[in-house]
């Protein structure tokens, strides 16, 4: 018996699976799967957290509905992915937060962008907000009491995801040894940063129907670049700072601005993307009860792409003030939701793959030392 | 989706009947020759492509190791294993000619979208010979109807011909029942592909008897043999013998039409078979899956209602593929023989027999082992061990009909020849429906698509050239 009936109808779909097999070829989850013949929670979590929703084997599958078999392997797994977040989830009181998610994710991001203008209109007069400061965030914000709230809200979210992880690999059964192994954590990486298994097994993504399209891979590369350079433009501009004591606003050539537009075209181009080929996927793949978690996600990153680059082009006018009351309530709401919401799939998937990379290592090595 | 609305008014140069490989290969070959072409497919769209949708890999002649395949397959050795499975029943020409140009149809199945990988976990014995579709059945289909699409074919769905007008052997048009109405086609040239008629139970009966009642059908409820039965009364020569099909032992949990892959079982070298009368009645140790594999079809066919039981204990259960449903379990024959609603004393005594006649010998799976029984009247001469550990295990097994043989008679141009020994003027045939021509009878993995591909690439290229002169 499963904790959930999620893992039980899992566990009845990958059980049949291993009867066929003939989708081994379209991804990593049925391989992985080949490679057991009974599945605990802890297989079926890693199998859904491995799986790309590529749709590819629902529309290969002869049992999938309306035949009696009733196989829809994309959407239960959608299901016990949803699931295992909320398990996994660090403190245990805040797990709820998965509920509802994108009624409660937009809460917090009004009551973000709320008290960034509360704050500034505390600590300034109400008229600094909309002056003009010819660029320079740091009259409304001291760069240091940014950092501070930032760095607090980063650090959180950090050990917050740290915890969801432990819980994550405690319940596969993985050793923790398995994280320090060089060649699986490259493999992962190629594999994450490709998204090697979001194509079908080589067609593309079966997004609305049986015709492959590759639109979401590519919206996805937009968004997930997109927000590595403006990970990166941050990084740069807070080494800029502290090491080489160039104080913001920076010109825009300069490279925090260069990284950081760039990741904000990103930003909205990708979510935007992804938001369309959401609309017209194929409805039986969706895992309806989550879809506001994936949406607020995308709006997050959407708000914090498109208010970065208003901020960019308006810096120089009274519009400034409140523009970067709203990004900077858009991103921390969005930092400090990290470990509440559809982030978290990339680090459970990445870690999936990490473990799909050293089991296939050691599979193919057992099968050379058997040969 | 790039589906053409279907004009049902207007005279195509091609008309395909059925809506699997052969089909849509056909389909494709007649429009990449400047065809017009509708496909008629009885199915709805889910359910498209007749068996094809079950299989997973086609045989072809190759000379060389490829990505995919782990050596060479040459003519030669083909035309031998068609030999041998067959008993001689084929026809060596069109044999000779399926064979040859199935080298070809590695290449240009892959340029028509389908993708092959290496043998799937579990079929290594198939890695050298048979090229694997990447997805299964269905991911090929799905390539080949995308295609087709793109091409510009005609498909309807939910489309089944209810009758056909042929005179002296030339293909007039035909009825299609339509869920809207039944509307008329006409077409210059015919290509009928729509598989044999395993899904008829009346007509099974009539080869078969009431045993018929009892079989399971592995793939699609469509192949019912109107078209075959259309064109016997239209005049076309008949081939192949009805009793013929390729029927295994499957699971009798199964459901009645369309279980696949899913609920065959490759356990019975590991146990002993015994019918409801809990008696043994074959060598279950004869020879390796997946040779032997095809006959128990037909052996338990042949036994009262049409059931048995694969019996095996605790220490097979992890030595071949899971299948869809659990095995039976029970810590003792006893409770065993209760829950299959078997005669427990008899079970006992069929077991007790067995193991006192196993003789020891080194167990290997693998190959023909040296462990057989000896002195019982049907010997087990191969893996056989003493059913002792608990718990043990039990399959009900049923037959399952895979695909018919019987068909119409075709050249080496898939042209189908009239009872009075002349060919049709505009009707070609490719699939199930005439594979009675090279498979007379018997069954080699992989083979049927084999046929479908290879004669349906030649029926539509050849029903192009038909209609166009």
């Amino acid at each position: 018996m499963h904790a959930t009936n999620t893992l039980q109808e899992a566990d009845r779909l990958m059980t049949l699976c291993n009867s066929c097999r003939y989708c081994e070829g379209l991804c990593a989850v049925f391989p992985a799967m080949e490679m057991r013949r009974d599945f605990l929670d802890g297989d079926l979590n890693y199998l859904a957290n491995l799986c790309h929703s590529c749709g590819a084997c629902y529309h290969d599958c002869q049992f999938s509905p309306p035949h009696e078999f009733n196989m829809n392997v994309p959407k239960v797994l959608a299901q016990a992915r949803a699931e295992s977040y909320e398990t996994y989830a660090w403190p245990r009181g805040l797990a709820p937060m998965f509920e509802q998610n994108g009624l409660k994710i937009s809460l917090v991001a009004a009551a973000s962008v709320a008290a960034f203008i509360a704050g500034f209109v505390a600590w300034h007069d109400q008229a600094a907000l909309f002056a003009q400061h010819a660029g320079n965030f740091y009259k409304l914000m001291p760069h240091n009491t940014m950092a501070a709230i930032f760095g607090a809200a980063f650090l959180y979210a950090i050990v917050a995801m740290i915890m969801g992880i432990r819980n994550f690999w405690k319940d596969i059964g993985e050793p923790a040894s398995t994280l320090s192994e060089a060649p699986s954590l490259w493999q992962a990486m190629k594999d994450a940063s490709t998204l090697r298994y979001l194509d079908g097994g080589g067609v593309g993504c079966m997004n609305d129907s049986e015709r492959p399209t590759d639109t979401r891979r590519r919206w996805h590369h937009f968004t997930f670049y997109g927000f590595l350079l403006c990970f990166a433009s941050t990084s740069v501009a807070t080494l800029y700072h502290y090491v080489l004591g160039k104080q913001a606003p920076y010109p825009w050539y300069d490279l925090p601005v260069l990284l950081g537009t760039l990741g904000g075209i990103g930003l909205v181009l990708g979510p935007i993307g992804l938001m369309l080929a959401k609309r017209v996927r194929d409805p039986m793949l969706v895992d309806e009860s989550r879809k506001g978690m994936d949406v607020a996600f995308l709006v997050m990153l959407f708000l914090t792409g498109i208010t970065g680059l208003a901020l960019l082009v308006l810096r120089e006018t009274a519009a400034m003030g409140l523009l970067l009351s709203v990004h900077l309530g858009v991103v921390f709401a969005l930092i400090v939701t990290m470990p509440y919401g559809k982030f978290v799939h990339g680090i459970y998937r990445f870690l999936a793959l990490v473990r799909y990379a050293k089991e296939k290592r050691m599979l193919e090595a057992g099968a050379a030392g058997a040969a | 989706m790039g589906v053409a609305m279907v004009d049902f008014s207007q005279r195509y140069d091609v008309l395909v009947i059925g809506g699997g490989n052969a089909a849509l290969c056909a389909a494709i070959s007649a429009a990449r020759e400047g065809a017009s072409v509708l496909v008629l497919e009885a199915a709805p769209h889910f359910y498209r492509g007749g068996n094809t949708r079950h299989t997973r890999n086609m045989r072809c002649a190759h000379d060389a190791a490829t990505d995919t395949l782990s050596g060479p397959y040459y003519e030669e050795e083909f035309y031998d294993d068609l030999l041998r499975v067959t008993g001689g029943q084929t026809n060596e020409e069109l044999a000779r000619l399926m064979i040859h140009e199935s080298k070809d149809m590695l290449d240009w199945i892959v340029d028509q979208g389908v993708r092959f990988q290496p043998s799937l976990g579990g079929t290594l014995s198939l890695g050298r010979t048979n090229s694997f579709f990447l997805g299964g059945g269905r991911a090929m289909l799905n390539a080949l109807y995308k295609t087709a699409e793109d091409l510009g074919v005609a498909i309807a769905y939910e489309a089944e011909v209810i009758s056909m007008d042929v005179e002296d052997g030339m293909f007039l048009g035909a009825t299609v029942k339509r869920p809207e109405g039944d509307v008329h086609v006409r077409a210059g040239a015919l290509v009928a592909a729509a598989g044999g008629f395993e899904a008829n139970k009346e007509w099974l009966e009539e080869s078969w008897g009431p045993a018929a009642k009892n079989f399971l059908i592995r793939g699609t409820r469509f192949n019912r043999g109107t078209v075959l039965k259309m064109l016997s009364a239209a005049g076309v020569d008949q081939i192949g013998d009805p009793t013929q099909c390729h029927a295994v032992a499957i699971d009798a949990r199964a459901p009645e039409y369309d279980g696949g892959i899913i609920t065959r079982l490759d356990c019975v070298v590991f146990g002993i078979v015994v019918n409801k009368q809990c008696e043994r009645f074959y060598d279950e140790g004869e020879d390796v899956w997946p040779k032997r594999y095809a006959i128990w079809g037909r052996l338990v066919a042949g036994q009262p209602d049409q059931i048995a039981y694969i019996i095996f204990d605790a220490s097979s259960l992890e030595l071949f593929m899971p299948s869809c449903f659990p095995p039976i379990k029970a810590e003792s024959i006893r409770e065993l023989a209760g829950k299959l609603e078997l005669d427990a004393e008899a079970l006992e005594k069929t077991l007790t027999q067995f193991n006192g006649a196993v003789q020891p010998g080194t167990f290997d799976h693998t190959q023909l082992d040296d462990c057989r029984t000896q002195g019982l009247s049907i010997d087990k001469t191969h893996w056989a061990r003493k059913i002792e550990k608990a718990p043990f295990y039990a399959y009900p097994v049923r037959p399952g009909i895979t695909f018919t043989y019987l068909g119409v008679r075709v050249n080496t141009q898939s042209r189908m020849m009239m009872a009075d020994g002349k060919p049709s003027a505009n009707m070609f045939a490719a699939g199930e429906l005439m594979a009675g021509n090279v498979l007379g009878k018997g069954y080699a993995a992989g083979i049927g698509m084999t046929i479908g591909s290879v004669f349906g690439r030649i029926a539509g290229r050849e029903a192009a050239t038909n209609a166009r002169n």
